[in-house]
C-alpha cells in the first residue's frame, strides 16, 4: 500500500487504532493452537499402546479428583463466606477471629500445611475426640487421608475466598445498606436481598477461578497417597518406567479439566457483563 | 412527630458535625433545612432515622426514643421514609422490585397486595409504566421518583429528603419538586434538606438556617428570605441568590 500522508497532518492509515484491523491480527490463534495440540494428544494416546496403558491405569483416579475438588470447594465456600462476613461484622471477636485464621493460613504454603494437618492435627484432635467417644458409645471416629487433605485445601482457599467474599460485599456503596435499613429491612436482610446479589457479580469470576485452582492442586493429595490422577501416574511411571507416558496422560487429563472449565467461565462472565451494561 | 433535643454529632471526638441543636416538627407540618455545606443538615437529618448515632441528646420520632435501647429501631425506620441525594435504587432489581421489598419483608404484604400498592405509588409519581425497567433504564429523575415511590409504599409517617435533587440534571428538577409539593399539600409531614429555594417558598412552613452545626435561624419562609435578622443568614443568601 502507498504510503500517504496529508498535509495536514492525518495518520497514515496503517497507523490508525480502529476496528478496520485485518482478520489475522485478531484471530484467536491461541486457542487453535490449544484445540491442535489437544487433538494430537489425544490422538497419541488413542493410537499408542503405551499411553493407551497409562490412560487405563491413571484414568480412574479422575473419580477421586472431581470428589476433593467438589468437597474442598463447598467447605471452602462456607468458611469463606464466614470469614468474610467475619471481617466485616461489628463484633470485635468475630472480626479479628475471622482476620487471624485468614493472614494466618495464607502465610503458610499449601504442602507444609497438609503435612502438618493431616499428620498431626487431625491425629491429635480425632485422639481427643475418641477419647471421649469411645467411653461413652464404644465407637471410633476416623478421618481418611484424602479427607484430611482435603480439609486441608479447604482450610487454605477457604481464606483466599474470604477475601474475595470481603471484597465483593465492600465494593457495594454503602447508600445501597442505607437504601435498605432506611425501608425497616433489618441488617440481615439487607444482606441478603440488597448487597450478597450485587456482590455476586465481583464474586462469581474469581470464585470459579479458584474451583480450578483447587482442581490443580488436588493434585498435592498424591503426597499422602491418595489414588487421584497424579499419584496414579507416579505409580505408573515408577513401576513400568515409562515416565514418558505417564505424565503425559496427566497433563492431558488436567488440561481438558482446567481449559474446559476456564471456557465455561469465560462464557459466564461475558454473559454477566453483558447484563451489567449501562448499570451504573 | 419529631422532637429533638440537645442533639450533638461529632466524629472522631473532634469533630463537631451537629452541636445542641433543637427542633421540634408537628404532624403535617414541612420543615426545609438549608445551609452551606459541611454545616450539618444532613447530619441532623440522618440522625432522625438514625442512620447516624447522635453523640449526646434524644431523638424522638412519633413517640419513639430513638437512642433508647429498647426502641426496635427497623419498626420506627418502616415508619419514616428517605428519600437520597443519589437515589440509591437496587441496580439488580426491577422498578416494581424495588418497591414491593420492603412491603414484603417488612410490611408482610403479599405479592399481589405489594405490587397493586406499588402501582399506585408509580402512578401517584407519573411514572406507572416503568414498572418492569431496571433503575440503568430511567433518567435520573424518572428515578428519585421511583425512590419517592418506594418510599410512600411503605405508607411512612414521615419523609426525609436529603438534597434529593442536587444529583440532577436541571431540566428534571422540577419533576421531583413537582412530586414533592404534591406530597407536601396531601399533609405529609417532611424534613427536606435542600437549596430550592423556590419549593421552600412554596411547600415550607418553616425554614431553618444551620451554620456550623447549629441553627442560627429559623422562621416562615417568606419572611427569613425578604429580611433575615442574622449576619450569617444575610452572608449566605447574598452567596446563593443573584
Amino acid at each position: 500500500m502507498q504510503e500517504q500522508i496529508s498535509e495536514t497532518g492525518q495518520r497514515k492509515k496503517s497507523d490508525r487504532i480502529s476496528d478496520e484491523q485485518p482478520w489475522w491480527d485478531t484471530f484467536p490463534w491461541w486457542g487453535s493452537l490449544i484445540a491442535a495440540i489437544l487433538i494430537w494428544m489425544a490422538w497419541q494416546i488413542a493410537t499408542r499402546d503405551d499411553y493407551e496403558l497409562a490412560w487405563d491405569r491413571i484414568f480412574p483416579g479422575l473419580q477421586v479428583t472431581v470428589i476433593a475438588t467438589l468437597q474442598a470447594f463447598a467447605i471452602a465456600l462456607v468458611l469463606g463466606l464466614i470469614a468474610g462476613m467475619g471481617q466485616l461484622s461489628r463484633n470485635v471477636v468475630a472480626r479479628n477471629l475471622a482476620r487471624t485464621y485468614v493472614e494466618f493460613i495464607r502465610g503458610i504454603p499449601i504442602l507444609p500445611l497438609i503435612f502438618t494437618v493431616a499428620l498431626i492435627l487431625v491425629p491429635e484432635t480425632t485422639d481427643l475426640i475418641n477419647s471421649r467417644l469411645q467411653a461413652w458409645f464404644d465407637w471410633e471416629f476416623k478421618l481418611s487421608f484424602q479427607m484430611r487433605a482435603t480439609i486441608t485445601l479447604a482450610l487454605i482457599y477457604g481464606a483466599y475466598m474470604a477475601e474475595i467474599f470481603r471484597g465483593g460485599i465492600q465494593s457495594i456503596p454503602p447508600g445501597q445498606t442505607e437504601a435498605g435499613r432506611s425501608l425497616g429491612l433489618t441488617g440481615r436482610q439487607t444482606m441478603n436481598y440488597v448487597v450478597l446479589p450485587q456482590a455476586m457479580r465481583a464474586i462469581i469470576p474469581p470464585l470459579g477461578n479458584d474451583f480450578i485452582a483447587i482442581l490443580k492442586d488436588t493434585s498435592l493429595l498424591s503426597v499422602l497417597g491418595v489414588l487421584e490422577i497424579t499419584q496414579r501416574g507416579r505409580q505408573f511411571s515408577a513401576s513400568t518406567f515409562k515416565f514418558r507416558e505417564g505424565y503425559f496422560v496427566v497433563s492431558f487429563i488436567y488440561l481438558i479439566l482446567t481449559l474446559s472449565l476456564s471456557l465455561l467461565l469465560g462464557v459466564l462472565e461475558r454473559r454477566m457483563t453483558r447484563d451489567r451494561k449501562g448499570e451504573r | 412527630m419529631i422532637k429533638i433535643h440537645g442533639l450533638t454529632k461529632t466524629f472522631d471526638r473532634t469533630i463537631h458535625a451537629v452541636s445542641n441543636v433543637n427542633l421540634h416538627v408537628a404532624e403535617g407540618e414541612v420543615v426545609v433545612i438549608i445551609g452551606p455545606s459541611g454545616s450539618g443538615k444532613s447530619t441532623i437529618l440522618r440522625c432522625i432515622n438514625l442512620l447516624e448515632i447522635p453523640t449526646e441528646g434524644s431523638v424522638e420520632v412519633d413517640g419513639y426514643e430513638l437512642t433508647d435501647p429498647s426502641t426496635n429501631i427497623d419498626h420506627v425506620r418502616a415508619e419514616v421514609g428517605m428519600v437520597f441525594q443519589q437515589f440509591n435504587l437496587f441496580p439488580h432489581l426491577t422498578v416494581m422490585e424495588n418497591i414491593t421489598l420492603a412491603q414484603r419483608k417488612v410490611r408482610g404484604r403479599n405479592k399481589s397486595e405489594a405490587e397493586e400498592m406499588a402501582i399506585r405509588q408509580l402512578t401517584r409519581v407519573g411514572i406507572p409504566e416503568k414498572a418492569d425497567s431496571y433503575p440503568r433504564q430511567l433518567s435520573g429523575g424518572q428515578q428519585q421518583r421511583v425512590a419517592i415511590a418506594r418510599s410512600l409504599a411503605m405508607e411512612p409517617r414521615v419523609m426525609l429528603f436529603d438534597e434529593p435533587t442536587s444529583a440532577l440534571d436541571p431540566e428534571m428538577v422540577k419533576e421531583v419538586l413537582d412530586v414533592m409539593l404534591e406530597l407536601a399539600a396531601g399533609g405529609m409531614t417532611m424534613v427536606v434538606v435542600s437549596h430550592e429555594m423556590g419549593f421552600a417558598r412554596a411547600a415550607g412552613d418553616r425554614l431553618v438556617f444551620i451554620d456550623e452545626g447549629e441553627i442560627v435561624e429559623s422562621g416562615p419562609p417568606e419572611e427569613i428570605f425578604s429580611n433575615p435578622s442574622n449576619e450569617r443568614t444575610r452572608t449566605f443568601f447574598n452567596k446563593i441568590l443573584y
